[in-house]
């Protein structure tokens, strides 16, 4: 359990692995925005075919891709069927009539755009942000991407903070709560069998003892790091300071391109539209 | 002048019902620049509260009374400001017990960066301080690994070189060796003594284990919130009633020797190291 994989992060050293975590937060907001500017055929066409090729670039496995898109298959077949019966187009050919249920060619192609669209935002923001970006890095992104806001007061610091320690102690407390799991199972506690309820009931002499000494732990992080001098955000200087490359903002040129090639392709493109 | 200087030290903490339970009943103490002192004492003799109180981390000061001087300031003054204090912390580092809980960052080398960083270092700087450290305790080539897949050993080196890289005058070590196994202990060791010989820091390491006491130049004996011995180790463990009555267990090679004096067999020198002790018997079988 140790070797615990932080999010879904899949280490690499793919070009995109090695982008500043700032632009990738950008570039993943400006992708998903695209995904929701495409309108005709043409343009979701091209739409797949990018989410495919940021695949290729990114040299994320296919599989761990796939699975990601598994966990919501049944909200993509429940939209593209709900598209394909709900779809009123009379201008379009009737397909099938049958009693109530009118199916007409703009509604197969409304489902099929709805789950390109969906597929797509998935593969974005797992190329972008969660498959080469470290938790860490996404904090850190984010807390300087956030920075302005300080003027009004957000305490983006301390935000940043709570995620870096979160991220910090997910392992050990992992940890402890195996090594509860193992004292109480040698005092005869059973997490396997019976009922949900039952299972459910044995997991209370895990989570009490968890919890009282995550709270210690939490009184004894707070004094180490009181003795290191830390006082919040203020004056503070950071070791590692993101800086933008050529290749950041050759990156964000191609996402913006690729965004107005779309609209553009939307207005001029033949065929049938949304 | 002494670095620090503890003047009939009182401290109690409150239970449930707001009354005081005394912990410190009067501790008076020097302490120079550049010593190695071990502060011994059995659980809830006061020693953590003692090491607390220097740097000033513990929650309400009710029943406090006495004064604590650390480098010419009396940091017991209510003139102390926010400041002040900070610039206390920066003098006196301290490292704990359970190095889970002292290593904030993800990847060792920004945790060690954590200090330098909140004390608004220039990062040229905080680099070269973060390197400097790692080299200290033996940890270069972590640097970039993350915490939770070292040792405990390697962990808690990891958090004395994030107090290294503070660069305080005096290092606080309070029971950093007893969670670890006898390897992690060893390597921990090694590097206080270090910090001492070679960078010249003041050290004040608390511990419950008399062979890690025995290295220290000075070794303080507390006993119910009072100092009831402080000396040369050598001094210290031949005085093994006081140490009992203490409800402490003399150092292996101490009680050794002193039960072959016991028996009448002479021994001469100091004895501090099993190395000594060894030497001391092999001269007196040749005798």
């Amino acid at each position: 359990m140790k070797s615990i994989a932080f999010g879904q992060y899949y280490p690499s050293n793919s070009i995109m692995h090695r982008l500043d975590p700032r632009m990738k937060i950008i570039m993943g907001i400006l992708y998903i925005v695209t995904c929701f500017l495409c309108k005709n055929v043409i343009t979701f066409g091209i739409l797949m075919i990018s989410a495919l090729l940021l695949i290729i670039i990114s040299k994320i496995p296919v599989k761990i891709v796939i699975r990601s898109i598994r966990a919501i298959i049944f909200i993509m077949i429940f939209t593209a069927v709900l598209n394909i019966f709900w779809t009123k187009g009379e201008d379009y050919e009737l397909l099938l009539s049958w009693r109530f249920i009118n199916i007409y060619s703009s509604g197969l192609y409304n489902a099929a755009f709805i789950v390109i669209r969906i597929v797509s935002m998935i593969i974005g923001t797992g190329i972008f942000l969660t498959y080469t970006t470290t938790p860490i890095q996404l904090t850190d992104g984010l807390e300087q991407l956030l920075s302005p806001l300080k003027v009004l007061k957000v305490p983006v610091h301390e935000f940043a903070m709570m995620m870096t320690i979160a991220l910090r102690f997910i392992p050990t407390i992992i940890e402890e709560t195996e090594k509860i799991m193992a004292a109480q199972k040698a005092r005869g506690a059973d997490f396997s069998n019976g009922s949900l309820v039952k299972r459910a009931k044995a997991l209370i002499p895990v989570l009490i003892p968890l919890f009282i000494s995550s709270f210690r732990r939490a009184g004894e992080l707070a004094t180490a790091m009181t003795c290191r001098c830390y006082r919040g955000g203020k004056g503070r200087t950071r070791l590692n300071v993101l800086r933008f490359s050529f290749k950041d903002f050759v990156a964000l040129f191609l996402v913006i391109a690729f965004g107005t090639g779309i609209v553009l392709l939307n207005i001029y493109a033949p065929g049938y539209t949304m | 002048m002494s670095y620090i200087k503890i003047r009939n030290l009182k401290y109690s903490y409150k239970d449930d019902n707001d009354e005081p339970i005394p912990v410190l009943r009067g501790v008076s103490l020097d302490i120079e620049k550049g010593e190695y002192v071990a502060i011994l004492g059995h659980n809830g003799s006061g020693k953590s509260t003692l090491a607390k109180l220097l740097n000033l981390v513990i929650e309400d000061y009710d029943f406090f009374e006495g004064s604590i001087e650390v480098d010419g300031v009396d940091i017991t003054s209510d003139d102390m400001t926010e400041d002040d204090i900070y610039e206390l912390r920066k003098k006196i580092g301290m490292v704990f017990q359970n190095p889970d809980n002292q290593l904030v960052a993800t990847i060792v080398e920004e945790d060690v960066a954590f200090g330098p960083e909140n004390l608004g270092v220039p990062r040229e700087e905080i680099r070269q301080r973060v390197d400097y450290a790692l080299k200290t305790v033996g940890m270069t080539e972590f640097a970039h690994h993350e915490p939770h897949r070292l040792s405990g050993g390697q962990k808690q080196r990891i958090a004395i070189a994030g107090v290294i890289a503070m660069k305080p005058d005096c290092m606080i070590f309070d029971e950093s060796t007893a969670m670890l196994d006898p390897m992690g202990r060893k390597d921990v060791v090694e590097t206080i003594e270090k910090l001492n010989k070679e960078e010249g820091k003041t050290v004040i390491t608390i511990t419950h284990y008399m062979d890690e006491a025995v290295r220290a130049d000075r070794v303080i004996v507390i006993n119910d919130g009072k100092i009831i011995l402080d000396g040369a180790p050598s001094k210290i463990f031949a005085q093994a009633e006081i140490l009992r009555s203490a409800g402490l267990d003399l150092p292996q090679c101490a009680d050794l020797l002193l039960r072959l004096r016991e028996k009448g067999i002479k021994l001469e020198g100091e004895i501090n190291t099993p190395e000594q002790c060894a030497q001391t018997i092999a001269q007196a079988l040749n005798r």
